[in-house]
């Protein structure tokens, strides 16, 4: 059995001895093999690729942009997503617009562990897709399966414009598959994680799980549930969730981000402006409370979405 | 910190070093000038940013950096006309950048100062200050990565840029790992209207070197010789494996923040002092008192490069204008990852 993060090691491991472009740096990812442990080891078998990074995250991003100008592929690990604010200048600014300004391509993969864990708090715990999807320039993926995380990681790593790999914490250790894929869906598609018939689901990264916990359950009052996981939120694959959409008549979109815009925002003004004629109700979108994400467990377990409260959503559109 | 005696640059003052250095000045001077009065006939759509004052500081840095594939990366910034021009830059390529020629580098998306060849080591700027300390830094790792050596990053600032976070953290990763960074300073007394007072409270900008642990220089960004020699002198130790490199130059922007404003908080005290000599006068009088160009040399200098600038504004002025039914509107290279949707009606 391999976990979420072991995947996410190996991927990097693969491109690191696959490539000799690739080098990983960030804060504590050498000797010490990270602070969730994402490259273990990897210090010791690329010796010199694996740089211990200062605590500055506006200069390891703005030091990729460089290193990909003089054609390396950096891999660039920021210890929580939250901590990627620091750097967010020289993402969306520098690397995003690189190619555009200049023609030349801008291949770097910021890792954010993202999304909350019980007890992480307000600031080791936040969902970022959302905000780096506004800027054009960017590629964002949030892989919610092992299977993912491993082979979006290395197409992340192979592509040449900048990817923002929102890679989530709570999958870390309790995400388990039996191997790593040998082939997989191109990243910039959605996947239907689970066929139906009465309703869709739209959803990404850890909130997939909650979402095939609802339909699951759903499926014991006789409701046959579809569930789309977009797996990179930008591009959105629009046309996969108007089919999924089309099959269905009715749209429900769920994200761990905070309520205010971001993904599941863009998932419905989409299917509103594109889809309208297929829906048989007003669509709906369940995302975080619209507070700081809290320490206690109490607290956190109801700020989050989870597969008791979106089960309650999809029951009052499955009535309308 | 090193005083002038101890000075060894590549650029030691000889004749043609000189006369090379003022030539540029002279050009960046008289195209920018052009480019003022091009913005003051409504010819340039958005800003015009001079470096007046300056362009001994920058073409000191231009000249000591060797361009080539691979060489040296040049990072400049708003005031660097003449470092740009002393690296290689041609003065077409400046003039369709501030016009929005479609034949510029930018291709009329990006204007003004906004402009480099990142292939060849030029790094355009973005307009966050500080942001390309740490992009040269990362083409330095990238060089050392691939076991090249004996190369230089350099790039400028003004001092108010030295207040970021950005100047900070990149200023220390590059000591940490020891990399072959210049890093200029041109000191102009004003970030755009904000006095020296309001902008820092350390006694000289050059004390934060000890501070990173890295090499200081501080010079008279007004002294023609001075620059070459010092920005020189700082070029060759960072290529030789002394580290990173801060010098800090005092002078006067003898222009406003751009050519909209009028810069009337200028201080006349200031420009009274010797920070606030024009950099081009000084090294006329320093030419001349050498015996190394007459007035008349320096006249037909100045015309040679009016007439190298009126050339390029022609050419520029008949190129085509960018179109948007042509633009690509895509900001991605990997078109399986542009994101298609729109809600614009399909033709």
């Amino acid at each position: 059995m391999i976990t979420y993060l072991e995947a996410i090691r190996e991927a990097q491991a693969k491109a690191l001895a696959d490539d000799p472009r690739v080098y990983i740096y960030g804060q504590d990812v050498g000797s010490f093999g990270g602070a969730f442990k994402a490259t273990k080891n990897l210090a010791r078998e690329f010796p010199g690729r694996v740089l211990d990074a200062p605590i500055s995250e506006d200069a390891m991003v703005g030091s990729a942009v460089g290193a990909a100008i003089e054609g390396m592929r950096p891999i660039i690990e920021i210890q929580y997503a939250d901590f990627s604010t620091v750097g967010f200048n020289q993402a969306v600014n520098n690397a995003a617009t690189l190619f555009w300004r200049t023609q030349v391509p801008c291949p770097i993969t910021i890792r954010l562990p993202s999304g909350g864990t019980p007890g992480s708090g307000p600031f080791h715990s936040q969902s970022m897709e959302g905000l780096y999807s506004l800027y054009p320039g960017l590629v964002v993926m949030t892989p919610a399966t092992v299977e993912d995380a491993y082979s979006m990681l290395l197409e992340a790593v192979a592509i040449d414009d900048p990817v923002i790999f929102c890679e989530h914490k709570y999958l870390y250790y309790h995400l388990k598959a039996e191997g790593l894929p040998n082939e997989a869906l191109p990243a910039s598609k959605a996947r239907i994680a689970r066929m139906g018939r009465d309703a869709t689901v739209v959803t990404y990264s850890a909130m997939l799980h909650e979402c095939l916990a609802m339909a699951e359950e759903l499926a014991t009052e006789g409701y046959e549930i579809e569930v789309v996981d977009l797996r990179t939120v930008r591009p959105l694959d629009t046309d996969t969730v108007l089919a999924s959409v089309a099959r269905t008549g009715r749209l429900l979109a769920v994200g761990e981000a905070w309520p205010w815009g971001g993904v599941t925002a863009e998932v419905l003004a989409r299917v509103a402006t594109e889809g309208f004629d297929l829906l048989d109700a007003p669509p709906r979108r369940l995302n975080a409370k619209d507070t700081p994400v809290p320490y206690h467990p109490n607290l956190w377990g109801t700020h989050r979405p989870t597969a008791q409260t979106i089960a309650r959503s999809m029951r009052d559109l499955l009535r309308l | 910190m090193l005083d002038s005696a101890q000075r060894l640059g590549s650029l030691a003052l000889t004749q043609e070093t000189a006369v090379r250095a003022f030539r540029w000045m002279l050009l960046a001077r008289v195209l920018e000038e052009k480019l003022a009065s091009l913005y003051r006939g409504g010819k340039i759509t958005g800003g015009v940013f001079l470096g007046k004052g300056q362009e001994a500081l920058s073409v000191s840095l231009g000249m000591a950096l060797r361009r080539g594939t691979p060489g040296d990366i040049y990072a400049p910034l708003i005031r660097d006309q003449a470092g740009r021009l002393a690296f290689g830059e041609n003065v077409l390529d400046a003039v369709r950048t501030y016009l929005g020629s479609s034949l510029g580098p930018t291709r009329g998306r990006d204007g003004n100062v906004h402009r480099g060849a990142p292939r060849e080591g030029y790094y355009p700027m973005i307009s966050h200050l500080g942001a390309m300390i740490s992009v040269v830094c990362g083409a330095l790792m990238a060089r050392r990565f691939k076991g090249l050596d004996g190369f230089v990053g350099a790039t400028s600032i003004g001092e108010g840029g030295t207040s970021t976070g950005a100047f900070h953290e990149a200023l220390n990763l590059a000591a940490v790992e020891r990399l072959p960074l210049v890093v200029i300073v041109a000191n102009n007394q004003y970030a755009y209207s904000t006095p020296n007072s309001r902008q820092f409270a350390c006694a000289n900008l050059v004390d934060r070197a000890i501070g990173y642990g890295i090499r200081g220089h501080k010079l008279d960004g007004t002294d023609l010789a001075e620059c070459l020699e010092g920005v020189g002198c700082a070029v060759d130790r960072a290529r030789n494996g002394d580290g990173p490199q801060l010098v800090v130059a005092s002078l006067l922007r003898l222009a406003g923040h751009g050519e909209h404003d009028d810069a009337g908080y200028v201080d006349p005290i200031l420009k009274a002092a010797p920070v606030g000599r024009d950099c081009i006068k000084t090294a006329e009088c320093m030419l001349i008192e050498r015996e190394w160009a007459t007035v008349l040399e320096m006249e037909a200098w100045r015309e040679e490069a009016l007439h190298q600038v009126e050339e390029a504004i022609a050419t520029a002025q008949h190129e085509p204008a960018p179109d948007p039914n042509t633009e690509s509107w895509c900001a991605l290279s990997t078109p399986d990852f542009a994101d298609t949707y729109s809600v614009e009606p399909q033709p």
